[in-house]
């Protein structure tokens, strides 16, 4: 059996990766603030956030196309500042995994956030510890298993992006071939040997996460710092 | 029906339904899905691909009427620009751009003309770091249409109704892209299928598919003999 090349695997292993730590930065704020706020924003903030889960990929991509197109403000200045256009290259694909994934990041951090309630906190605030003091000493590990949750599904779930890489990314190898373009394209070249190979090892990947997540949400203890 | 034909087969289906009275439900795909499709039986009648591999491989299976291929459009490739002002020709050989779409050379035929042209044209190796590849010939008239490619080789029935510029690939730098109809088995018994069939290799369905930037076969033979 042809063993498929493995380049469009460790692609999306690095892209993965990228999007989780992007989305780490950019989605606990975002969690916190949502959690705590009575803004009347909320629900428009929330549903802005939770778009990517029940738009088409389509949407996405063509918006994506659109937006970081060089006639496009975004894309023509990305062009002017690095000499290269953001579609068909690994930051264009990072900025749309982050945007479509993230959901996965910032609901599980949001639920762990208010599940803690105000009383933590109060206390934390009632032995003056600044806001960021409070949330790195108190809310934070004691929200291990939300941070936790939401990283490994933010990283499962870009690894299983598909539509919006097929119309934004162009099949660069090395750049934006990532594995799910290139199962696709064994698929649709009837080399079905090397399309099971990554195939099947995608979904034993996906399945190994799953089940960790399950695991540790039961299993690990809550410390109070 | 294989997508990049579809403005010109709906046309064909909307002007055979008012002949005959018959309804024509048209299903739009690549070539390569519709016929995976086709394998694990799909509820089509009549097969229009975008290649000839596919129509033979059906007949070779018993899930096409034996005999019933027919050419019923040749593709014609073109070099296309969004803007009207580039040459495309000269941007490609001057390599004056960033990105250049194609289809997939592996996927579709379009594609596979493409890579030829390039390669007759001695450009392949040089430009390979500027291609981009899309799905079909459909999505790399999208990634220049956004301008997210300056150039990209389309079909010409995508650009007529379009503005920008275009060079017309010489046929003789690729393979012909024959795209070929089939009845297929299912539908050998029901007069509404094969009509449809006979209407494709009608002088008016031909000339219907002329329209929308396709050689007809008759004239394909008349430019070879010039």
């Amino acid at each position: 059996m042809d063993l498929p090349e493995l380049g469009p695997l460790w692609l999306s292993l690095q892209l993965a990766a990228s999007a989780t730590v992007v989305l780490l930065v950019l989605g606990t704020p975002l969690a916190w603030w949502l959690s705590g706020t009575r803004s009347r924003l909320k629900p428009v903030i929330e549903a802005v956030t939770a778009l990517p889960l029940v738009l088409p990929p389509t949407v996405l991509g063509f918006y994506l196309l659109l937006l970081m197109s060089p006639r496009s403000w975004l894309g023509g200045l990305w062009v002017e500042v690095t000499d290269t256009t953001l579609t068909f290259s690994f930051t264009g694909l990072l900025i749309a995994s982050v945007i479509y994934s993230l959901p996965f990041m910032v609901q599980p951090l949001q639920a762990a956030f208010e599940s803690l309630g105000r009383g933590p906190l109060e206390a934390a605030a009632a032995l003056r510890a600044s806001p960021l003091d409070a949330f790195l000493t108190v809310a934070a590990p004691l929200s291990l298993r939300g941070f936790l949750t939401a990283a490994v599904l933010t990283f499962a779930h870009t690894i299983g992006e598909f539509g919006v890489v097929l119309m934004v990314g162009g099949n660069i190898p090395g750049e934006t071939r990532v594995i799910s373009i290139a199962i696709y394209e064994h698929v649709e070249t009837l080399r079905y040997a090397e399309a099971h190979t990554l195939a099947a090892g995608l979904l034993l990947f996906a399945f190994v996460v799953l089940v960790f997540v399950y695991v540790f949400n039961r299993r690990l203890p809550v410390h109070v710092a | 029906m294989a997508a990049n034909a579809a403005e010109a087969v709906e046309a064909l289906a909307a002007d055979f339904e008012q002949r005959t009275g018959h309804r024509v439900t048209v299903t739009v795909g690549s070539t390569g899905k519709l016929y995976a499709q086709i394998l694990h039986g799909a509820p089509f009648d009549v097969f229009l691909a975008a290649d000839q591999e596919r129509p033979r491989l059906l007949v070779e299976q018993g899930l096409a009427v034996e005999g019933s291929r027919l050419t019923y459009a040749v593709g014609r490739l073109v070099l296309w620009s969004p803007d009207a002002e580039v040459d495309a020709a000269h941007t490609l050989r001057a390599g004056s751009f960033r990105r250049l779409a194609i289809a997939n050379p592996d996927l579709a035929p379009y594609g596979a003309a493409a890579r030829d042209a390039l390669r007759e044209l001695g450009l392949w190796e040089s430009l390979r770091s500027k291609i981009v590849v899309g799905e079909n010939v459909g999505h790399s008239f999208t990634m220049a249409a956004s301008g997210n490619a300056e150039l990209g080789f389309v079909a010409l029935s995508s650009v007529l109704s379009q503005g920008g510029s275009y060079w017309e690939v010489p046929p003789d730098l690729h393979r012909p892209i024959r795209q070929d109809a089939v009845l297929l088995d299912r539908a050998g018994g029901t007069t509404a299928a094969r009509a449809f069939h006979l209407f494709l290799g009608s002088p008016k369905a031909l000339a219907t598919i002329e329209a929308f930037g396709f050689v007809v076969d008759g004239q394909r033979r008349h430019l070879r003999s010039r």
